[in-house]
């Protein structure tokens, strides 16, 4: 039991400290400079005053064409996250189960990709699913088209070009939970008469939980906060938040509005983490790493 | 030193196989090697390219890419790094707005020297934003086989001195595949083929505003330069935005979408269209009435090393580089066909202008233009997105 006169222990803060200082040199003190840009106002292409004005924000809650892309933005991070949670499990558990003698090889694999260029494994796509793509091709040679399907610009295929990139994000996340388990408990819960489905449905599913939240987690952020995969892959109807604040800086030069809209995404996304924490628990997040 | 990135050599290897020179097999193979090449050499390579560029005065070059980059770098900038030893190195940009995004981002102009600036707006823009410098003409002889109708508009806006030298021009008309769409039926819709309702998921367009509205202008029976009725010309914009598949956002996407069919029609640059159709693509060209003109320059950011840069301009003018250039990137030179003989290919190219005073083209009036841009950008990223 500790003295009442114990100093406190600052050796916590000690080793939070480098983390700390990379958030507020890093994040804080960015984000508040574009806090204090969003009430600056823009007056022609790449021209602004600075100001302290509400007009930015004004017109953010005002117009229903950001309120529409919020909406489309959410959906399609949750569409994304739940196909990535159903598609990365799989092969997280095959690599955390499996009994081959050379599983970092599976794990090279995973990582690979990110050996090539995020914009070019994007591209890739039109070459799979493009008119003169490699699947247009296969389904000619079987015979089973005439003339080229038309698959790309769409929203399937932003999707695709999506889980494409960040599914391996989830399998990692779902991998690392699933490896910490106990090998002893699946068979454990055999012994006690339940069937392999009951096995994993009552001991290894809950235990890989927190894998497979942080992965969502990571899947859902980075899906709400992308632009470059509708701009390649998607068509006019196709876009997230992320296009606007791309629109407002490169297209119109109106960093203000820019600004505002970067803010936005920023603390919707937050909340995000935030509820989700709430209700998940972020400390059980952690667990996944254990 | 030429500067390529990951992209642009993707780019390359995708020309290579849409005109043939590499199968599918060999472009995947050579597409894995570059990943893995790129990913374990990367940071090495970086570190020699910047120990070697710090040999010589540099100068700092960026274009639109594909065949435009391609004719640059081979007929121009080569023969001029061997001439001289200075360096250039060249990158390419999707618009202009980029640029002006990262120098502003920056707060100098410090990697950016020689823009391929599109149209005397843009100058105007540039110069209007304190951007533009002071070109020493006596340093640029060839300047005197430009075009005066090309030069003029410029000096209009900078009398004392020039900022950039006029080096090409062209045209955004209609392309549109042969095997789909007859060349009687696209010359007797003229700008409205882009509206047909048939060719829906067909269609694509460049989803630059200022062409968006001038396509509006034009099939909403308009004069680009003198829209009176703005409201016909947005419903002519979302029409055209309803039946459209993708709207692009360079020269190699636009290449890529008529090549693979994807579309069978939308606006395009001339010059684009004539390097397709050299690969044997099926694709026709023509200018609808008052279809959009458009000059290019070569402008020199405020800050640049001048000596060098105006070395290079001149040597850009020389009627051999200008020429070659010319037929490489497939968009008539600037020099005066009255003075400098133009080759067959060249007198071939589409908007070529053979008497050289381009009365018979019609180019945006920054005047008019400049100081509606933004609120019609606004307007267009809203529409596009469906709003």
């Amino acid at each position: 039991m500790s003295g009442p006169d114990r100093a406190p222990d600052l050796r916590p803060w000690f080793l939070l400290a480098p983390a700390l200082l990379s958030i507020i040199v890093l994040v804080v003190i960015p984000m508040s400079f574009i806090l204090v840009y969003s009430f600056y106002e823009n007056i022609d292409l790449a021209v602004d005053r600075a100001a302290f004005q509400f007009s930015n924000w004004q017109e953010l809650f005002r117009d229903k064409y950001y309120h529409v892309a919020i909406w489309k933005t959410l959906r399609l991070s949750v569409i994304v996250t739940i196909l990535a949670a159903v598609l990365g499990y799989v092969p997280a558990y095959f690599i955390a189960m499996t009994r081959f003698r050379h599983r970092w090889l599976l794990l090279l694999l995973l990582i690979l990709p990110f050996w090539v260029s995020f914009i070019i494994r994007t591209l890739s796509w039109i070459h799979i699913l493009g008119n003169q793509g490699a699947l247009n091709g296969l389904f000619e040679w079987l015979g089973l088209t005439d003339a080229p399907l038309s698959m790309m610009y769409n929203e399937t295929t932003v999707i695709i070009g999506f889980l494409h990139v960040f599914l391996p994000y989830m399998i990692l996340n779902v991998y690392v939970s699933l490896d910490g388990i106990d090998d002893n408990l699946e068979p454990a819960a055999r012994t006690l008469g339940a069937t392999p489905w009951q096995a994993f449905r009552e001991v290894t599913l809950p235990l890989s939980l927190p894998g497979l939240a942080a992965g969502c987690l990571l899947v859902f952020v980075l899906t709400g906060g992308s632009y470059v995969t509708p701009l390649i892959l998607g068509g006019p109807n196709d876009y997230l938040f992320g296009n606007l604040i791309h629109d407002a800086v490169v297209s119109e030069l109106n960093w203000p509005m820019g600004a505002t809209l970067s803010f936005t995404l920023l603390v919707m996304l937050g909340l995000i983490v935030v509820i989700y924490s709430r209700f998940m628990g972020i400390n059980q997040l952690a667990k996944a790493f254990r | 030193m030429k500067k390529i990135d990951s992209t642009r050599r993707y780019e390359i290897l995708r020309e290579r196989m849409g005109n043939g020179d590499v199968d599918r097999r060999t472009f995947a193979g050579l597409l894995g090697a570059a990943g893995i090449t790129a990913g374990v050499s990367g940071g090495i390579m970086t570190a020699l390219a910047r120990e070697a560029r710090a040999a010589g005065t540099t100068l700092y070059f960026e274009g639109w890419g594909g065949v435009v980059s391609d004719a640059l770098r081979k007929y121009a900038f080569d023969p001029y790094e061997a001439a001289t030893g200075n360096k250039v190195v060249d990158s390419t940009f999707g618009g202009e707005t980029e640029v002006m995004t990262k120098i502003k981002a920056a707060g100098n102009t410090e990697g950016h020297n020689i823009l391929h600036s599109s149209g005397v707006n843009w100058y105007a823009r540039w110069v209007d934003a304190g951007y533009g410098s002071e070109l020493n003409e006596a340093n640029i002889p060839n300047l005197a086989n430009v075009m005066e109708a090309i030069i003029k508009p410029f000096r209009a806006i900078t009398p004392d001195s020039l900022s950039a030298v006029p080096y090409d021009y062209g045209t955004t008309g209609i392309a549109y595949n042969t095997k789909y769409i007859s060349k009687e039926e696209a010359e007797s819709l003229g700008a409205n083929l882009l509206l047909k309702k048939e060719l829906k998921g067909k269609i694509g367009g460049w989803g630059d505003a200022a062409n968006r509205v001038w396509y509006g202008a034009l099939q909403s029976d308009q004069d680009p330069n003198n829209i009176q009725d703005w409201d016909a010309v947005w419903a002519k914009v979302r029409e055209g935005r309803d039946l459209v598949l993708k709207y692009w956002s360079s020269g190699a996407e636009l290449m890529d979408l008529l090549a693979k069919e994807e579309i069978y029609t939308t606006e395009a640059w001339s010059g684009r269209v004539a390097a397709l159709q050299e690969q044997g693509h099926p694709i026709a060209y023509f200018d609808p009435k008052n279809g959009l003109a458009w000059m290019e320059s070569m402008f020199v950011l405020k800050g640049s090393p001048m000596a060098e840069a105006e070395e290079l301009l001149n040597f850009m003018l020389d009627p051999a580089t200008s020429i070659a250039v010319a037929e490489g990137q497939k968009y008539p030179s600037s020099l005066d066909p009255n003075k400098v003989a133009m080759t067959d290919m060249i007198k071939a190219l589409p908007a070529y202008d053979p008497t050289g005073k381009l009365e018979n083209l019609v180019f945006r009036n920054p005047a008019i233009w400049n100081p509606l841009e933004k609120e019609y950008t606004k307007e267009w990223n809203r529409i596009a997105k469906g709003g």
